[in-house]
């Protein structure tokens, strides 16, 4: 599935697998942290060393970005910076801050092994600015591990299901 | 036009006022917002000037083809059995459905869905009828039953370039001194380069002359990029007064003549192709190392030192765009009306680039680059916030594009190449 998922080798226990409700929740909170723009509190969710990607529209779920153009492809680093820089001003795309909205279902388990807990859910998300409504659809891609005690995501892959990126021209906020 | 420039009337027919003893450069804003100039750019500029279509490296094989929509025309450039590119119109001679209708692939030739009307893939009509249902000789010359070739289709390092005009001079003529640039990024590897696989189409609503000045625009990388910097500083190490004080390149614009120019200079980030950072650890450095003395060796070390550390942005007019920045972009844009863009935008690599390479490439690229990048939609915002001031037009009528015009040397954050583009535009555009 991902390409930091190590499926079938490796000798560690798979990660216990929870209630769908412990994830659905997980994920709907998720999605209220961006809502409300608490990108810390949001960062905060993921793992040290996890990845956040945006594929190209269309792409496969097993694509790879040291193949293939991507929109984000983000390591840790990167993804702290992101979230650094959209709250500044001068993150010019999302001052004033865009409203969205992250709708989630559909949530499936789609597995287990040592990395963790592989989840997808469907998503719709929605930024309005000025007078403007942008829609993104498409499924995200979860894999979430229990560290320490909490719920951490250690790669999320957002895949658009959309054929190009028209008429919404950029994916600056996080979806 | 020399003397003092008349920014009191702006008139129909004359949207460039150019003053160069004062150095003084205005376009009027008229030019990014009238139904009638986008209708007239249709006629005299994309109707008459070479359009980029693709790339060589996208069409590996013989019977590859790939759909496109280029100037609002949908297009098929594909190569026929016998290797030939070629560039059709999608359109059913028979009733006008499109003949192929995937982004890409490989055949032999391609039969319309609605009727069933057949085409090798040299154009060919090849339907199988019964007889007596058309004429026995049906498809002869004269009988507008192949698919219809777009009129010209010309090369240049291996990037394809279509003209709907039948008399248009030829490709080469046309690029004049712009041809350095794809000499330039097609010398960056021994092997040959590639378009990656994976295209960014994206749009914009804004007019698409604001995307060409934004694409070789020196002047607004700080103001408008200030979070790119803060990350890149962070990412690289160092400062942004350390970083100008290691620079040594100059810092230049070309006109390349015919509306196509270029800025190069230097910049901090890294370059796949030869300038390391250090992100990249020690075997980043030797595998930087590597590319340069390969590079030294095959085109000699002043060429090699322009590749490896220049940075360069690059427009091909009216609507090609090539930055060879932190990474190569190829990036094609159409106005589909005065107040939107269409963007195609693909990055462009070494063949046989490693892995590793390769993936630090498009880290490089998505960076900065594109609709997810910490820069690209920043200048998004930037054009569309322009259209809407253009709302104003009326009471603030012109743009001022003045910027190092009475310099003797243009650098790359002056606006000379700009300066370039709308001469022509305007050569083409204000004729009788």
């Amino acid at each position: 599935m991902m390409e930091n998922a190590n499926l079938t080798t490796g000798t560690n226990a798979a990660e216990t697998v929870l209630s769908r409700e412990v994830y659905e929740d997980f994920l709907y909170l998720e999605g209220q942290l961006l809502d409300e723009w608490k990108l810390d509190e949001w960062f905060a969710l993921f793992a040290e060393g996890a990845t956040y990607d945006v594929p190209t529209a269309g792409a496969p779920d097993d694509v790879s970005s040291s193949e293939k153009l991507f929109y984000v492809s983000d390591d840790y680093f990167r993804l702290g910076h992101r979230v650094k820089r959209l709250k500044q001003k001068t993150a010019h795309s999302e001052w004033p801050r865009s409203h969205t909205s992250h709708l989630i279902s559909n949530v499936r388990i789609l597995g287990s092994d040592s990395s963790g807990v592989q989840l997808r859910s469907a998503f719709v998300t929605h930024r309005s600015k000025r007078d403007k409504i942008d829609m993104f659809c498409g499924h995200h891609l979860h894999t979430v591990k229990m560290i320490d005690g909490e719920l951490k995501i250690v790669s999320k892959r957002s895949m658009l299901d959309l054929a190009s990126l028209r008429p919404q021209g950029r994916v600056s906020i996080i979806l | 036009m020399a003397g003092q420039v008349d920014l009191t009337k702006p008139q129909d027919g004359k949207w460039v006022r150019e003053d160069s003893e004062r150095g003084l450069f205005k376009v009027s804003r008229d030019a990014f917002t009238s139904q009638a100039v986008f209708e007239r750019e249709r006629e005299r500029i994309f109707n008459k000037c070479w359009l980029y279509l693709g790339h060589g490296s996208e069409l590996e094989n013989p019977n590859d083809f790939l759909t496109r929509n280029v100037a609002g025309h949908e297009l098929i450039f594909n190569r026929d059995r016998k290797g030939v590119f070629n560039a059709f119109f999608n359109t059913c001679p028979h009733r006008g459905a499109m003949v192929a209708r995937e982004e890409c692939g490989n055949a032999l030739g391609f039969k319309c869905f609605y009727h069933g009307w057949a085409f090798n893939n040299n154009g060919k009509y090849a339907t199988r009828s019964p007889e007596g249902v058309y004429p026995k000789d049906f498809g002869r010359e004269g009988d507008s039953v192949d698919l219809s070739r777009v009129p010209r289709l010309e090369q240049y390092r291996d990037f394809y370039f279509i003209n709907f005009d039948a008399d248009a001079i030829s490709l080469d003529e046309y690029l004049a001194g712009s041809k350095e640039i794809l000499d330039i990024v097609s010398d960056h590897s021994p092997d040959g380069m590639e378009i990656v696989s994976g295209v960014q189409n994206y749009s914009i609503k804004a007019n698409w002359k604001l995307l060409v000045e934004n694409s070789f625009d020196g002047y607004h990388a700080e103001e408008t990029h200030d979070t790119y910097f803060k990350y890149l500083f962070d990412a690289i190490g160092g400062t942004p007064e350390e970083a100008i004080a290691k620079m040594t390149g100059e810092s230049s614009c070309y006109d390349y003549g015919n509306g196509h120019a270029a800025i190069e200079g230097e910049a901090p980030w890294g370059r796949p192709v030869g300038r390391h950072i250090p992100a990249w650890g020690e075997k980043g450095k030797e595998d930087i190392a590597a590319i340069v003395e390969e590079l030294e060796g095959r085109v000699g070390k002043p060429m090699a030192k322009r590749i490896s550390n220049g940075d360069r942005n690059a427009v091909f007019f009216p609507n090609l765009v090539i930055n060879d920045i932190m990474a190569i972009t190829v990036r094609a844009l159409y106005p589909v009306g005065p107040d939107e863009i269409h963007v195609s935008s693909w990055a462009f690599a070494p063949k046989g680039e490693s892995p590793e390479l390769r993936k630090r490439r498009l880290d490089n690229f998505l960076e900065f680059l594109g609709p997810g990048g910490f820069a690209t939609p920043d200048d998004v915002e930037a054009l569309e916030s322009a259209q809407i001031g253009y709302g104003n037009a009326q009471f603030a009528p012109w743009n001022d594009i003045s910027r190092g015009m009475l310099k003797e040397k243009a650098a790359n954050n002056d606006e000379e190449q700009m300066r370039c583009f709308w001469r022509e535009w305007a050569r083409r555009m204000e004729a009788e």
